[in-house]
């Protein structure tokens, strides 16, 4: 069984519509990489993976693990596995990191029946992840996401997949506004989670991450639907020609 | 106009009527002072929403009551009935039945040095002269005609002196529990706070009730800041929603006094919370922090009387509101800077939740100033929980109860952050705590999972 179906999936929001029928398969193991030009549908993709309600589903079905995802609601999706690191990581002052990430992890463990941590036991494994993602431990006492840096936002991103430890960890558009530092670290983080059991889709306009994320699969996603699949060299050869199969496409090369 | 004042104040004038009777060995000042106050209540009655400053709140429910005063000895409340407000470690615990002090379910034993506590009725029968300099200081001018009611009503409540230099590092309790009655209860509380030269200490002053019936408290606390005193004041209004509270705050501060008054509205139906510093001495300070969290059909109104009147002073206003359901909202922030107080810097923020389509909140600033080199500002938000927020919580695993929940503890956060006696803190902490957890509960099964769009509106000014 596949980790995750995608079959014919229609959606967009206020009846607009912006998916227009994808299909992908991913398992377990796998890094896939979802190009295409602005508009496409990329992180409209990965907001109904994520089940953001505003993202309306008009047609299709997505199989996690076997059950219905798009019964699922944002919670239930996470605490099946699915992570995604947000493209515009919300500030949420007054919420410590710590107390958020402890929450948030707790919440996962009690779903999954197991015991919950308390802060003896988060402590450690949180400063060990800190260390992965080159951040300063003075991060757990500050506000989520308050008054960080573009490049600190997608970091703590990072550091959130590395703790929850989910089954398909989505990465919209993470790399977007980096310097190459906060490049370099993002990738380094990304792939010393990679392992057998757990899948990526990462989700790109830009060439430059899967120099350092080496992808097992490129798709390219124009007007809604994955118009053409292929392995990492795909992502060359979209570079030197652009895109296929809009007039829009072709004239934003991919660059960078 | 003085036809329908008869008929609606009836209760008032029969109370008073007998009261007088029952207080005939008082000293004469204090006789005087409650007559004075309530031949002025008798002049003008209850406030009408003509009035600027009641505007938002309409008390008629409070005139047609008839209320009654209760009796020393018409209640029966045991020390395992209070046993769940005392979570507080404290300096001593005045507890208040009705209005009328309760010895026996006080704890005074072991009072730190320097501290002296007592009731107002005791002060009054045996050393009236220890209250009378700083009783109603301001006679020429009350605020409003609840404080003239106390005035005339007045015969007990809270004494505490602080000694000059004395810190007193575990709070003073003043718990006020209404038990109600019938014909309904009212009671009012007349709380004096005297803190020396450098003295230090804080005051909890909470209103709660034991059972779900109708009462009406209206309180005055003064309280008087000497040079250089630091003292921190906590309101915690958590009675049932039947119940009708207005209490006001007087502070005096001296030179280089410190006072923070926090109000923490949590319950009560009707609520008005008249807060009242006078920045009398070169520079003083003053922070006004609150909260109030109103659901169902509750009306919590904040009255904020910020009177700079010496320059160099600082005062601080944040208040904070959360408000679902029917809930009504008020914060009414009036500065007046007199002509002397220059180099005034006052500050006014109040920031609001709104939680459902019928919560209401009436915000509203009001600057007179009279001197020409201050600093005013004054702003207020109201928006509602902030929907990506929320996705953002949900996202990471946490169910929607709990990411709400955790959204409406980081913006009264804001407010607990300025409490900085640990011990309050904790306590208030924890009564927010619950309540914040039944309103996530309620909100959720009112409103299922439906989301509005996140409209917020703020304005900002500087003057």
């Amino acid at each position: 069984m596949s980790l995750l179906e995608i079959r014919n999936l229609h959606a967009g929001v206020d009846g607009h519509e912006i998916l227009k029928g994808v299909d992908l398969t991913i398992n377990a193991g796998e890094v896939h990489s979802m190009m295409g030009p602005n508009g496409s549908g990329k992180s409209t993709l990965a907001q109904v993976l994520s089940r953001r309600q505003t993202y309306e589903v008009t047609r299709g079905e997505i199989l996690f693990n076997g059950n219905n995802l798009l019964e699922m609601k944002p919670e239930e999706a996470a605490c099946e596995g699915i992570f995604m690191a947000f493209q515009y990581p919300v500030e949420i002052p007054g919420i410590s990191n710590a107390y958020f990430l402890r929450s948030a992890l707790n919440a996962v463990r009690r779903y999954r029946g197991e015991d919950e941590m308390d802060a003896m036991d988060f402590l450690p494994m949180f400063r060990e992840r800190l260390k992965l993602l080159e951040m300063d431990e003075a991060l757990l006492n500050r506000s989520v996401n308050d008054g960080f840096s573009g490049g600190e936002k997608k970091r703590n991103e990072i550091l959130q997949m590395a703790m929850l430890e989910p089954k398909l960890a989505i990465l919209d558009e993470t790399d977007s506004g980096l310097d190459i530092d906060a490049l370099r670290i993002v990738a380094n983080g990304v792939n010393t989670l990679r392992n057998a059991d757990r899948a990526m889709l990462v989700i790109t306009h830009y060439r430059r991450l899967l120099t350092h994320i080496v992808p097992d699969f490129v798709h390219v996603l124009v007007d809604g639907r994955i118009v053409q699949s292929g392995g990492p060299e795909l992502a060359l050869e979209l570079e030197e020609k652009g895109y296929v199969g809009t007039d829009h496409g072709t004239q934003q090369a991919l660059s960078a | 106009m003085s036809t329908t004042i008869e008929q609606l104040e009836g209760y008032v004038v029969d109370a008073y009527a007998s009261f007088k009777e029952r207080r005939q060995k008082d000293s004469h000042w204090l006789k005087q002072l409650r007559e004075e106050a309530f031949e002025r209540f008798r002049a003008i009655g209850f406030p009408t929403t003509h009035e600027e400053a009641w505007r938002f709140t309409n008390v008629s429910s409070i005139a047609q009551t008839p209320f009654r005063l209760g009796s020393e000895d018409d209640f029966s409340v045991s020390q395992q009935d209070l046993e769940e407000y005392r979570l507080v470690e404290f300096a001593c615990q005045l507890v208040f039945i009705n209005g009328y002090f309760a010895p026996e379910l006080s704890w005074l034993a072991g009072l730190p040095v320097g501290l002296e506590v007592s009731s107002l009725a005791a002060q009054i029968d045996e050393d009236p002269e220890s209250i009378e300099p700083h009783l109603d200081r301001d006679r020429s001018a009350p605020l409003d005609s609840f404080e003239m009611l106390n005035t005339a009503f007045l015969q007990d409540g809270a004494y505490v002196h602080i000694d000059r230099g004395a810190v007193v590092k575990d709070p003073i309790c003043l718990l006020h529990v209404s038990v109600s009655g019938v014909p309904p209860i009212m009671s009012h509380p007349r709380n004096l706070i005297v803190a020396e030269e450098g003295s230090q200490a804080a005051v909890i002053e909470e209103y709660v009730s034991l059972d779900g019936g109708l009462g009406f408290s209206n309180a005055v606390t003064e309280l008087i800041a000497g040079e250089g005193a630091a003292i921190s004041h906590y309101l915690v209004e958590r009675e049932n929603l039947q119940s009708f509270n207005v209490s006001t705050l007087h502070l005096r501060q001296g030179r280089d006094a410190n006072v923070s008054s926090h109000s923490i509205l949590l319950g009560g139906g009707l609520v008005r919370n008249n807060v009242h510093p006078v920045l009398g001495g070169e520079g003083a300070e003053c922070l006004i922090n609150g909260l109030y969290v109103g659901s169902q059909r509750q009306h919590l109104d904040n009255y904020m009387l910020v009177e700079h009147a010496s320059p160099h002073c600082n005062s601080r206003q944040f208040y904070n509101g959360i408000l679902d359901g029917q809930a009504h909202g008020v914060f009414h922030g009036r500065i007046i800077v007199q002509k002397q107080a220059q180099k005034t810097d006052a500050k006014q923020t109040n920031r609001n939740l709104l939680l459902s389509d019928d919560a209401r909140i009436d915000t509203k600033p009001q600057l007179e100033i009279y001197a020409d080199d201050v600093k005013c500002t004054h702003g207020a938000t109201i928006g509602q929980l902030d929907e990506n927020a929320l996705f953002y919580l949900r996202a990471r695993g946490i169910d929607e109860v709990s990411a709400r929940n955790l959204l409406l503890q980081a913006f009264a956060g804001e407010c607990l952050d300025r409490m900085h006696e640990p011990a309050p803190r904790k306590f208030i902490e924890g009564l927010i705590g619950q309540r914040l957890a039944d309103i996530g509960r309620a909100d959720l099964r009112a409103s299922g999972s439906g989301h509005r769009q996140p409209d917020e509106i703020v304005w900002e000014e500087a003057g």
